[in-house]
């Protein structure tokens, strides 16, 4: 799977205009369905087997206490002799969860701001200076004071990671929004009697949704590492839960002893959903983006 | 325009903005901290909850003005803001502005560090990826930009640690300076061999966004009308790109770059805390763990003003590197702000979406 990754991320090809086209191995749109293939099975792997561990397999056991990796233990065992591929499975289970509540929740707040902004010039103004707030303080502060604010555990962490994703992709909505309603085409249909919502599903829907659709996964990667980072500097998700933060955090106290495993494998497995998802996106977003013109 | 007129306008614009920003900012920040269900008084009893009956609670509460209405709590929170005030940290037994004069010098040098690294390594990426556009190393570095743009900075900084510090014993993996040294006894060699691993940490978030830009800016350098003319005369892409395509990439470069200097402060509470880095993150980390409200909200204030800063620098090297921005109405900078440039676009590529 790493490799398939790798190669869909090599073969995104630059679009200068005056460059003549070169015949690329995929085209822009099968190169989106094969990233997202990636990825869904990636992410559907990984819920699957993380609901079908048994409960007793991640039994203390000090008979195979920090082992390296090897093909019994693929990805080594912790401190407490514990397997280090089913916890990182399962951390990322957890993780995947957290990543598409915040990429709905997110994605929801910016459709709906996004647009108000765009109809409305109070409610333009009000939602700029939301953003700008938003963003003037650095992301990682910002999500520190909401989960704090929300009493930190994995309320606080949910909380913090939906509730800050959304300004970008509002920004972008309210933009081509804007865009299209300004658009000579539109002002046609208003002329011949059309009325605003049939403009808006015939006109700006078709606009909307590929953005809506690309910034929803786009979302994905930045929430999960955000969850990640957060339960790393332990004001996330609790010890006791299954998180590729918390797992990280203790082996940052291992890393002396040289078990370099325990960091190693669950920080690949989060880099690699991560990764998929932003290739995913990014390939969905050139794939509807009527600039691009390459299809 | 004037150059000087065109300052004075600048920076009215600037006030303007700040005059609705900033207390919008204090609101937000005292609500997110007032409705957080930590108890200030248990916060502040913490170890000695023993020692501390309800009669006393109470008597700390009306102290503290606790039971008052929340406005007027906000706005005796204000009045001392106002007066220099920021209240007393619980977890450092001092005052939190004296905690941030402390600490800060430790962060700047880090995050300066983070930034000059992730400068230079970034544009001199971009600047080659533009030259070999469509070749193998274009196709590897725009690969790797991608990875680090979705990689974990602070994994990243574990997996330095295991090689560097750990099995190769080259850098240390601790602190700001070798322990049991006062500030005096430490050289300057010692630092800078402490300052390499988390400022490369930190780097990481600026690293990608920039590789981007300066490829994209480059390469719309190498196919205007200029680089065309040299290439007829027989000039080569990267000669070109180094020689009078410099300025054309960089200046838009060290703009995106400061414009983004407050996602790397974001990197540099996970790395100060990783590296225990004896700066601004690591106090931040330390304050939303125990409960110091006061500590945290001064220190979002501090980050606030220095994101401020960055964003006015990347203003004034924008203007100043490109002569042409500066005829511009200053009105459409808001517009940019909201609109999509390509400038704010790409500065935000790490912090989140398209």
């Amino acid at each position: 799977m790493t490799d398939l990754a790798q190669d869909v991320a090599l073969a995104e090809e630059p679009s200068f205009p005056s460059e003549p086209v070169r015949r690329s191995r995929l085209s822009v749109r099968r190169r989106a369905m094969l990233s997202g293939a990636v990825a869904l099975t990636l992410v559907l792997g990984v819920l699957i087997v993380a609901a079908f561990i048994p409960a007793d397999t991640l039994r203390v056991n000090p008979a195979t206490r920090m082992l390296a990796p090897s093909l019994e233990h693929l990805f080594g065992t912790d401190l407490l002799g514990r397997d280090m591929l089913l916890r990182t499975t399962l951390a990322l289970g957890q993780s995947v969860g957290i990543g598409l509540f915040a990429a709905v929740v997110s994605t929801a707040l910016s459709v709906m701001l996004g647009l108000v902004a765009s109809v409305n010039r109070v409610a333009d103004r009000i939602v700029g200076v939301a953003t700008e707030l938003f963003l003037g303080l650095p992301h990682f502060v910002l999500l520190m004071l909401v989960a704090y604010a929300a009493g930190g555990g994995v309320r606080g962490v949910i909380l913090a990671v939906g509730l800050t994703h959304w300004p970008r992709l509002a920004r972008v909505l309210r933009h081509e929004a804007q865009r299209v309603m300004a658009s000579d085409y539109v002002a046609v249909s208003r002329g011949l009697g059309r009325s605003p919502l049939w403009v808006a599903r015939r006109h700006l829907l078709p606009h909307l949704i590929p953005q809506i659709v690309a910034g929803f996964v786009l979302i994905f990667p930045h929430a999960i590492l955000h969850e990640a980072g957060l339960s790393f500097l332990g004001l996330g998700v609790p010890p006791h839960l299954p998180s590729i933060g918390v797992i990280l955090s203790e082996s940052l106290r291992a890393l002396g002893s040289g078990l370099w495993w325990l960091a190693f494998f669950p920080g690949l497995g989060l880099l690699l959903v991560a990764l998929s998802f932003e290739v995913f996106g990014e390939s969905l977003r050139r794939a509807t983006d009527p600039d691009e013109g390459v299809a | 325009m004037k150059w000087s007129s065109w300052l004075i306008r600048f920076f009215l614009e600037r006030m303007q903005r700040l005059l609705w920003l900033v207390p919008l900012a204090m609101v937000g920040l005292f609500t997110l901290i007032r409705i957080a269900p930590v108890d200030p008084v248990q916060a502040y009893v913490g170890a000695r909850v023993a020692l501390v009956g309800p009669e006393q609670r109470q008597a700390i509460a009306t102290a503290w003005g606790l039971n008052d209405p929340i406005p007027e709590q906000f706005l005796r929170w204000l009045g001392h803001l106002l007066r220099g005030d920021l209240g007393d940290s619980m977890l450092f037994n001092a005052s939190v502005s004296e905690v941030i004069m402390a600490r800060w010098p430790a962060s700047l040098s880090l995050i300066g560090a983070a930034f000059m690294l992730a400068f230079v390594v970034g544009t001199s990426l971009g600047l080659i990826a533009a030259a070999y556009k469509g070749r193998w190393p274009d196709r590897i570095i725009r690969a790797f930009a991608i990875t680090l743009a979705v990689s974990p900075g602070f994994w990243l900084a574990l997996l330095f640690i295991a090689l560097f510090a750990v099995s190769l014993g080259w850098l240390p993996a601790c602190c700001s300076a070798p322990p049991g040294l006062t500030l005096g006894e430490v050289t300057w060699g010692e630092r800078l061999r402490h300052l390499i691993l988390p400022a490369a940490t930190v780097s990481i978030v600026g690293i990608a966004p920039l590789i981007m830009h300066t490829r994209a800016r480059a390469g719309g350098f190498l196919e205007g009308a200029a680089a065309r003319h040299l290439k007829a005369h027989g000039a080569r892409d990267l000669p070109l790109l180094l020689g009078p395509g410099l300025r054309h990439a960089l200046g838009p470069a060290l703009t995106v770059h400061l414009a983004g200097a407050g996602e790397l402060i974001g990197g540099s509470v996970l790395a100060e805390s990783i590296f225990s880095w004896p700066g601004l993150g690591e106090a931040t980390v330390r304050a939303a763990k125990g409960g110091d409200a006061p500590l945290l909200m001064g220190v979002a204030l501090a980050t606030l003003a220095m994101v401020f800063i960055g964003n006015l620098l990347a203003d004034l090297a924008a203007h100043l590197l490109d002569p042409r921005l500066r005829n511009r109405p200053l009105g459409e900078a808001r517009r940019r702000r909201w609109g999509l440039s390509h400038e704010s676009g790409s500065a935000n590529m790490t912090g989140g979406q398209p």
